[in-house]
């Protein structure tokens, strides 16, 4: 059943991919058509590879991703002030893996709970009221989730 | 002239060291006195409420910026409450009045005044403020134009107003007009997540009261203190800006200062602080 999920959302993907220049570049998968399932999101949300260098820059980026704000992580104790309103993510790749953890940081809603207050990093799941400058835009990109969650694998103890 | 530059500089360097402070995660068990008046800084939370204690934001902040407030001439807001009590006496508008024209001393006039408000405006069928009913005895008293928001002295004035409820507990009558209405659609708004983050009031100063979310530590997000003197902003900061400035992170658009729905929010808040002493012009970082 995954599977067939898994090889249908791979189909659509290859089925926008870009034919010009002759190396297949998958699009993005959309907010809106990211497959959660009871395991995470198992499809990768670019089809590259994340790079945990980009993700550990996009994690600690005030303007990105900004997860100090809620979350210590004892890997970037040099950056001052951590934040306690979720859990410290020492150890967070032994808890989830790479599908739960891009699940968690794509719609928290979804991967987590319907009521926690940790943003949802790639939804369009938004509150009321959003200011026009973020109609229609995630926080953080596609890619960049994929990079945040492979810096969130790294996180081992 | 000297107190002024004086304090300002203190007020400065304590920023810095209030920025590079540690975390620290329960609010102090510490007694506010200012001036030697001990401030109820710790209250019974009315029926209704989601704690069981009402703290002020003062208990949430460092050990620099709580020193600061305990003494009007350590209070760098307090410069502004004077420039406010300076207007207080100045005549302006056609009708040749100032406020002290109609209220003379406020030391006796407005004692204990800032804590019961917002009050019911029947006149104008919707809560009235102390910035609201400042601009009223403009237009219909002196004749003056009204005051934009946070303009031309308003929160000068205010603060002053306000400071001569100091001590006083925070209490507002809602059974005036049709103020639990908009208690109700205040309450609503509160418990409203907003923006791309998708955050309420409550997200922040009720499910994570206490925590640290990056280098602030989260309080109740009580008013007993507005306006706050910001070492930030080194200047006073109304309430209506507060709000909007917190829907602002949310990544949402925010109302306008004064509108219906701010005035809803202004009262539910304030109620959410009922039994806190006015502490006006709190000191926050
Ligand atoms: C506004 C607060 C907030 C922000 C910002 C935030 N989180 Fe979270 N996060 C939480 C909370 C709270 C939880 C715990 C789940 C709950 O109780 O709702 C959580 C849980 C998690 C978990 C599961 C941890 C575990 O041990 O179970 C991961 C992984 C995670 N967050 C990653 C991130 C990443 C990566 C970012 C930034 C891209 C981020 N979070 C930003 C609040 C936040
Ligand atoms: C993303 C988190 C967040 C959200 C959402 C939020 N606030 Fe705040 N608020 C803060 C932080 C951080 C501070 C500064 C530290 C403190 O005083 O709690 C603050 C301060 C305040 C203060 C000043 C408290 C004082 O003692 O000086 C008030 C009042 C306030 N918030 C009200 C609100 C209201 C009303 C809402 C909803 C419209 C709201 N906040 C939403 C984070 C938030």
């Amino acid at each position: 059943m995954r599977w067939a999920k898994l090889l249908a959302t791979m189909a659509v993907a290859s089925a926008f991919a870009g034919a010009s220049c002759g190396i297949s570049v998958a699009a993005d998968v959309a907010p809106g058509d990211v497959q959660f399932t009871d395991d995470g999101v198992a499809v990768s949300l670019t089809g590259v590879a994340g790079n945990p260098e980009e993700g550990a820059s996009v994690f600690k980026d005030r303007k990105l991703g900004n997860c100090l704000a809620c979350h210590a992580n004892s890997a970037m104790s040099k950056e001052l002030f951590h934040g306690d309103v979720g859990p410290a993510l020492d150890g967070v790749a032994d808890r989830w893996d790479v599908a739960q953890l891009r699940a968690i940081v794509t719609d928290s809603k979804k991967g987590l709970s319907e009521d926690t207050v940790m943003p949802g990093f790639y939804s369009l799941n938004v509150g009321a009221h959003l200011d026009e400058k973020f109609a229609g835009k995630t926080i953080l990109s596609a890619q960049q989730v994929e990079d945040v969650v492979a810096y969130l694998a790294t996180l081992k103890e | 002239m000297k107190k002024t530059v004086v304090i300002s500089a203190l007020a400065a360097a304590l920023a810095c060291v209030g920025v590079a402070g540690p975390a620290w995660a329960d609010p102090v068990d510490e007694q506010l006195v200012i001036d030697g008046e001990t401030m109820i800084t710790r209250a019974k939370a009315p029926e209704g409420h989601p704690f069981d204690e009402v703290l002020s934001g003062w208990l949430f902040r460092t050990v620099e910026t709580r020193a600061l407030e305990t003494d009007s001439f350590t209070n760098p807001g307090m410069l502004e409450v004077e420039e406010g009590e300076a207007i207080w006496n100045k005549v302006e508008g056609s009708a040749g009045k100032s406020c002290a024209s109609c209220h003379g001393d406020a030391a006796e006039s407005m004692k204990g005044i800032g804590a019961h408000y917002p009050k019911w405006d029947a006149e104008a069928k919707r809560p009235i403020n102390i910035e609201l009913q400042i601009n009223k005895c403009r237009e219909q008293n002196m004749g003056a134009e009204p005051y934009d928001f946070d303009k031309g002295g308003q929160k000068q004035l205010t603060a002053y107003i306000k400071r001569q409820a100091l001590g006083e507990p925070v209490s507002i009558d809602l059974s005036q007009g049709d103020l639990q209405s908009w208690w109700e659609k205040g309450k609503d708004l509160y418990y409203t997540r907003t923006g791309q983050l998708n955050l309420s009031c409550a997200s922040c100063h009720e499910a994570n009261m206490g925590k640290m979310i990056r280098a602030d530590h989260l309080s109740q997000g009580q008013i007993n203190g507005f306006p706050t003197y910001r070492l930030k902003n080194a200047g006073l900061v109304s309430v209506h800006n507060r709000f909007r400035g917190c829907i602002r992170d949310t990544r949402a658009s925010f109302p306008k200062a004064f509108s219906d729905e701010l005035m809803a929010l202004e009262v539910y808040v304030t109620w959410r602080g009922s039994g806190l002493s006015v502490e006006t012009p709190a000191v926050r970082q």
